[in-house]
C-alpha cells in the first residue's frame, strides 16, 4: 500500500483549496489542452496585449535593452543602433541605481524612480505625493495582495467588492482568510454605481457580524469597462467617509478611455478636490501597473501602488512585508519609471513614441466598438459599450433547454455556453461565473485584443456558434445573429 | 481610541464601531485602519536583513548626505545583504548580451548588432524569444513560465545531476522567495502545523511562518562542528514537537548554510533523506548557493540526485528543491528570478500551486529568461566561453580569498570565533559579550548583538545583521557579515572592524 503523502488534497491550506481565479482557470486549461492537440486557439481570455500581436512601443525597449547590458552604452558603434535619448535615459536609470540591474533596490523600490511617479501624479492630479508613500511591485496584483493581507484579520473582516469584479479580489479574500461582501453594478444603467444597493449590502453585513474594512473599486472598471464619473466619485468618497472605510482604488486602466464624456479621474485627484475634512481623512490606496493602458507590458511585472492618509506605524508594516521579498524586480521599475516619464515633445524618440500610442489606442477605441456592436446585433445578447479598459462583458440570454444541460453536464450554464464556444470556435474566453453576475443572469467575458484584421473573423466565428447553440437548444426558428 | 479589535456590531448604526471613530467627539482622528487592528499576523513577523540596523544605516546616509563630515567615517558600507552588484560585482557579459536583446527583439533584425554583440549570444536571443510565443517579451507567459525555458532548465539540472528532470515540475518565481512563501502557505493550515527550520535560519522562513500563522519547529545546526547537522538533533526536535501536539509536516534545509555557509556531505546529506522519509516530512530544499562552495574538499550535490541515488523517485519521496539568479557569481538580485521544482507530490496538490501561481499571473520575463541562462551557459567551444568562464573563475576565486580573508581577521579578534565560509556569501562569527557590555545593552534597551552591531555602524559605518535577526542558541551573540565588498576594501574594513572591537572590548572589560 502506498504511505500517504504529507501533501494530499485533504490536508493542504483550506483557504488555498476554496479559492477560484476563473482567469486562468477551467476555460483556460481546457484551451491548452485543445492547443496541445492542435487545435487554433485565440486566447481572449486575458488581458495579454503582446500575446495578440500588440508590438511594444520602441523607445523603452531601446532603454532596456541598455539597462540590461551597460557596456553598450561605451561601444563605438551604440549610435548605429540606440537614439541619443534612449542612452541618455538609460544612463540616468542606471545611475539611480547602486550596481545597475542586478542588485535588489530598496525594498519600496528606487527613490529616482518613485520621484517620477510623483513627478507624474503631481502633473496628472495637480497634487504633491511623498515617493515614501509610494511603494514598487511586481505587478499591481502583488501590491493588492500585500494590501489584503496587511487588512483582514480574520473571516469577520470584510472587504467591499463590485460585483462583477476582477477575480483576484475574491480570490485573494479567500486566500488571506477574509469575507466578500458583494455590491451589485448596474447593468441595465451602463454598469453603474448604486450607492442605495452599497450601503444595504454594508448594513446586511454588519448584521451578520462583518467589520466592513475596506471598498475595492476598479475605474476603468474590469470586466465591465465603464467609467466613473466626478460625481460618481464623490460619492464613493463620502460613502467611505460616513462609514469609515478604507477605498482601494484599482485604476490600472486609466490610459485605457474610449469615450469622451468621462475622462479618467483619479479618486485621489477628486478625494484632494473635496478639501476638508475628506482630504485628510480618507484612507485610500490606489494602484497601477505597466501591463495595460497602450503600454501592455504584462511579463514584466511592473506597477506601483500610493498611500494617503495611511496610518504610518502600518505603512512600516507594509515596508516589512515588502523587505522580506527584499525588492520588486528592477527591469518592472524600469518601465513604471519610463511609462510615467514618456519621451516629450522636444525628445527625439518623441514622434515615434507618439505615433505608436496613438496608434494602439485608436485601435483599440475602434475595437471596441467592433465588438460590442458585433455581440448587439445577436437577438438574445446585450453588451454595454466597453467605455473603458479591455474587456467585453456581454449579457447571454441562454433558453432553459441549454440551462437544464448544462446542469446534466454538471456545469454553470455560462462556462457550459463558454466551453462549446470554445470547441467550436478555438475563442477562449472567461464565463462571467468567474468574476460574478446577479443571479439567473449569464455573461462572458472576452478581450478587445484580437487584432483589427482578425476581429471580423473573429466576430463571423462568434456569431455562426451563437446561432447554432440558439437553434439547437430553442429550435429553429429566425436566425439570432444578423451576419 | 484606537480600539483593539473588541468588536461590537450595531445593525442601525452607521459608524463601525470597530475603529474606534466616535460621531460626537472632538478626540483626534484615528484612521480606520490603525497599529492596533491591522493582520496580528503582520505584526508578529521580523525580517532582519533589512530591519532596525540597517533603517539606523539609511538615517545616517542622510545624514553623510547632508554633511559629509558630521560622522567618524565617510561612507556607510552595507554588509548586511547578499547583494553582490551593489558592490562593484560585475555581471556576466554573456547573460546581459543575451537579455537586452531579449528585451529589444526589434534588434535581432539589424545586421549592425554583429559590430556589438557576440555572435553565439545573438544566437541564444534569436532562439529564446522565438521560443516565446507570439516572439512577446512582454506578453504574460505560461503561470508556470515560458515552457520552453522550463525545458532548457529541466536539461541543465539533468545534466546537473544525472536523473531526469520535468520541466511540468518547474514553477518559475520572481525570486526564490515567492516559491518559499507558496509552499509555506501551501502547508499551513493553523497554528498547530508545524515546519522544521534550521537555527541559525535565513529569517525568510520565520517571518513566513509567522505570516501564515504556523509554528516553527526549530533544530540547532552545531557551531562547535562546522554547523554540522545531526540527524539526532532532528529526531529529538521533531518527537518534542510532536509530544507538544504539533502536525510537523516539512524540514527545510539550507544547503550551503545561511548565515552559516556550512555544506553538507553527501552522507550528511543522505541521513537526512532517509530522516525526512521515515518520519513522512516534505524535504525543502534551499538551494541558492550551490555555486558558491569555496572548500576545497566540499562539492555542492543537490538533493534531488542524493535522493534518486538512494533510490528514491517522484512516486515516494516528497521534495521541493529552490534555486535563484541572485547569487552564485551572476548575483542579478535586482531581476528576481529563481525556480521551484516540486517532485513527489500528486497532480491534484501541483494544481492547487499552479492556481495559487495563476493568481499573479506569471513571473517577469526578463527573470525567467536569466535563469535559463544560469542552467544552460556558455559551452566549452562557444565564442562567448572563454570570457564567460574567466569572469566566473575571477568572481568565484575572489569570493573564496575574501572568505578566507575576513574569517582570519575575525578569528584573531579577542572574544570571537569564526567558523569557515565552506559557501554561500556571509560569516557568521560569534562574540562572547563582557558582563559590561550586556548590561549597557540592556540599559539602552536593546538585544545586546544588536547593541554591539549599532555600536559598530555608528563607529565605523559598517552595517552588519545582529545574529538574533537569524536566531541561535540562547545565551550565544553572533553577527552576519557578507564577504560581498571589493577584494581592495577588504583590508579597509578589516582595520576599522578590529579597532572598532578593540576599542569596545576595551570599554566593557573595565
Amino acid at each position: 500500500m502506498a504511505p500517504t503523502k504529507v501533501l494530499d488534497p485533504e490536508n493542504i491550506n483550506e483557504n488555498i483549496k476554496n479559492l477560484v481565479y476563473a482567469v486562468r482557470g477551467e476555460l483556460y486549461i481546457r484551451a491548452s489542452e485543445l492547443q496541445k492537440e492542435g487545435k487554433k486557439i485565440i486566447f481572449t481570455n486575458v488581458g495579454n496585449p503582446h500575446a495578440l500581436g500588440q508590438k511594444p512601443l520602441t523607445f523603452p525597449r531601446q532603454v532596456m535593452a541598455l539597462c540590461q547590458a551597460p557596456f553598450l552604452i561605451d561601444d563605438p558603434n551604440v549610435d548605429l543602433l540606440f537614439p541619443a535619448d534612449a542612452i541618455a535615459r538609460a544612463k540616468l536609470y542606471l545611475s539611480y541605481t547602486s550596481g545597475g540591474l542586478g542588485a535588489y533596490s530598496d525594498s519600496r523600490g528606487l527613490p529616482g524612480i518613485r520621484q517620477e511617479v510623483c513627478d507624474f501624479l503631481l502633473q496628472r492630479d495637480g497634487y504633491p505625493s511623498d515617493p515614501d508613500l509610494i511603494f514598487l511591485t511586481d505587478g499591481a496584483s502583488k501590491g493588492v495582495m500585500q494590501l489584503l493581507n496587511i487588512i483582514v484579520r480574520d473571516k469577520k473582516d470584510g472587504i467591499l467588492c463590485p460585483i462583477p469584479q476582477y477575480p483576484l479580489y475574491s480570490a485573494t479574500i479567500e486566500l488571506v482568510g477574509g469575507t466578500l461582501v458583494p455590491y451589485y453594478l448596474n447593468e441595465e444603467n451602463n454598469w453603474g454605481l448604486d450607492i442605495k444597493d452599497l450601503r444595504q449590502q454594508v448594513a446586511a453585513a454588519r448584521n451578520k457580524g462583518i467589520n466592513v474594512r475596506a471598498l475595492v473599486f476598479i475605474n476603468p472598471g474590469n470586466p465591465t469597462g465603464q467609467c466613473l464619473s466626478e460625481s460618481n466619485l464623490r460619492d464613493l468618497i463620502e460613502f467611505c467617509h460616513n462609514e469609515n472605510i478604507l477605498m482601494l482604488a484599482d485604476e490600472v486602466y486609466q490610459q485605457n478611455i474610449y469615450q469622451d464624456e468621462r475622462p479618467f479621474l483619479s479618486a485621489k485627484k477628486v478625494l484632494m478636490d473635496l478639501g476638508l475634512p475628506y482630504s485628510k481623512e480618507v484612507e485610500l490606496v490606489s494602484f497601477h501597473t505597466v501591463s495595460k493602458g497602450y503600454w501592455g507590458e504584462c511579463g514584466q511585472r511592473g506597477g506601483y501602488f500610493e498611500l494617503t492618509n495611511i496610518h504610518p506605524k502600518a505603512v512600516d508594516e507594509l515596508y516589512k512585508v515588502a523587505s522580506i521579498s527584499l525588492s520588486p524586480n528592477v527591469p518592472g521599475q524600469i518601465f513604471v519609471g519610463l511609462m510615467v516619464n514618456p519621451p516629450k515633445p522636444n525628445d527625439i524618440s518623441y514622434p515615434r513614441y507618439l505615433q505608436e500610442s496613438k496608434s494602439i489606442l485608436e485601435s483599440l477605441r475602434r475595437r471596441a466598438h467592433i465588438m460590442t456592436d458585433g455581440f448587439n446585433s445577436c437577438r438574445n445578447i446585450t453588451c454595454n459599450f466597453t467605455e473603458g479598459a479591455m474587456y467585453s462583458f456581454p449579457k447571454v440570454k441562454l433558453p432553459p433547454a441549454a440551462v437544464a444541460a448544462a446542469k446534466a453536464a454538471g456545469k454553470a450554464p455560462d462556462v457550459f455556453y463558454c466551453i462549446k464556444l470554445l470547441e467550436a470556435t478555438g475563442i477562449s474566453t472567461v464565463p462571467g461565473s468567474g468574476f460574478g453576475q446577479k443571479e439567473g443572469t449569464f455573461h462572458l467575458r472576452t478581450t478587445i485584443l484580437p487584432s483589427e484584421e482578425d476581429m471580423p473573423e473573429v466576430m463571423q466565428m462568434f456569431k455562426k456558434f451563437n446561432d447554432e447553440f440558439m437553434s439547437a437548444y430553442e429550435g429553429p426558428s429566425e436566425p439570432f445573429s444578423r451576419l | 481610541m484606537g480600539a483593539n479589535g473588541v468588536q461590537e456590531v450595531n445593525g442601525n448604526s452607521t459608524s463601525n464601531i470597530d475603529n474606534g471613530k466616535s460621531l460626537s467627539s472632538t478626540a483626534p482622528w484615528c484612521p480606520p485602519i490603525n497599529i492596533d487592528n491591522i493582520n496580528p499576523k503582520v505584526l508578529e513577523c521580523q525580517y532582519a536583513v533589512r530591519g532596525e540596523i540597517v533603517a539606523h544605516a539609511e538615517r545616517l546616509q542622510q545624514k553623510l548626505l547632508q554633511d559629509p563630515s558630521s560622522l567618524p567615517f565617510d561612507e556607510l558600507i552595507y554588509c548586511n545583504i547578499g547583494n553582490p552588484q551593489s558592490l562593484g560585482q560585475q555581471p556576466i557579459t554573456f547573460f546581459r548580451e543575451v537579455a537586452a536583446l531579449c528585451d529589444h527583439p526589434g534588434l535581432l533584425h539589424k545586421k549592425e548588432i554583429q559590430t556589438v554583440f557576440s555572435s553565439d549570444a545573438i544566437k541564444r536571443a534569436e532562439s529564446i524569444v522565438s521560443s516565446i510565443p507570439g516572439r512577446a517579451t512582454g506578453a504574460y507567459s505560461h503561470s508556470k513560465g515560458v515552457k520552453a525555458l522550463r525545458t532548457i532548465i529541466a536539461e541543465g539540472i539533468q545534466n546537473r545531476d544525472g536523473y531526469s528532470a520535468d520541466p511540468e515540475d518547474i514553477f518559475l518565481t520572481d525570486g526564490a522567495s515567492p516559491g518559499v512563501h507558496m509552499m509555506i502557505r501551501l502547508m499551513l493550515r493553523n497554528k498547530k502545523d508545524g515546519i522544521m527550520c534550521p537555527i541559525p535560519q535565513y529569517p525568510l522562513y520565520s517571518a513566513s511562518i509567522a505570516l501564515h500563522d504556523g509554528t516553527l519547529v526549530p533544530y540547532y545546526l552545531d557551531e562547535s562542528k562546522g554547523w554540522g547537522l545531526e540527524v539526532s538533533e532532528l529526531k529529538s526536535r521533531l518527537e518534542a514537537a510532536v509530544a507538544d501536539g504539533i502536525n510537523v509536516r516539512a524540514l527545510v534545509v539550507i544547503n550551503p548554510g545561511n548565515p552559516t555557509g556550512q555544506v553538507l556531505s553527501e552522507e550528511n546529506q543522505q541521513k537526512i533523506v532517509q530522516f525526512c522519509k521515515d518520519e513522512n516530512l516534505v524535504l525543502l530544499a534551499d538551494e541558492v548557493y550551490q555555486e558558491n562552495v569555496y572548500a576545497d574538499n566540499k562539492k555542492f550535490s543537490s538533493f534531488k540526485k542524493i535522493a534518486r541515488s538512494m533510490g528514491y523517485t517522484e512516486r515516494d519521496f516528497s521534495l521541493v528543491s529552490f534555486h535563484s539568479i541572485s547569487k552564485g557569481f551572476y548575483g542579478e538580485c535586482g531581476r528576481r528570478g529563481g525556480y521551484m521544482e516540486v517532485t513527489g507530490f500528486d497532480s491534484d496538490v501541483k494544481n492547487q500551486i499552479y492556481k495559487m501561481a495563476s493568481v499573479s499571473l506569471c513571473s517577469n520575463l526578463s527573470g525567467q529568461v536569466m535563469m535559463s541562462l544560469v542552467m544552460n551557459p556558455p559551452k566549452d567551444g562557444d565564442e562567448s566561453y572563454e570570457l564567460y568562464s574567466s569572469e566566473r573563475n575571477a568572481i568565484l576565486s575572489s569570493l573564496g580569498r575574501r572568505a578566507k580573508m575576513l574569517a582570519e581577521a575575525l578569528n584573531k579578534l579577542e572574544r570571537v570565533s569564526c567558523n569557515e565560509a565552506e559557501g554561500a556569501m556571509y560569516l557568521f562569527p560569534r562574540i562572547e559579550l563582557p558582563e559590561g557590555a550586556m548590561k549597557a545593552a540592556q540599559a539602552a534597551g536593546m538585544v545586546p548583538d544588536t547593541f554591539y552591531c549599532k555600536r559598530l555602524l555608528d563607529a565605523t559605518g559598517i552595517v552588519v545583521v545582529p545574529g538574533s535577526g537569524f536566531r541561535q542558541v540562547p545565551g550565544t551573540w553572533h553577527f552576519r557579515i557578507t564577504i560581498l565588498p571589493p577584494e581592495e576594501k577588504m583590508p579597509t574594513i578589516i582595520a576599522k572592524l578590529t579597532s572598532f572591537h578593540e576599542s569596545f572590548m576595551q570599554e566593557f572589560q573595565g
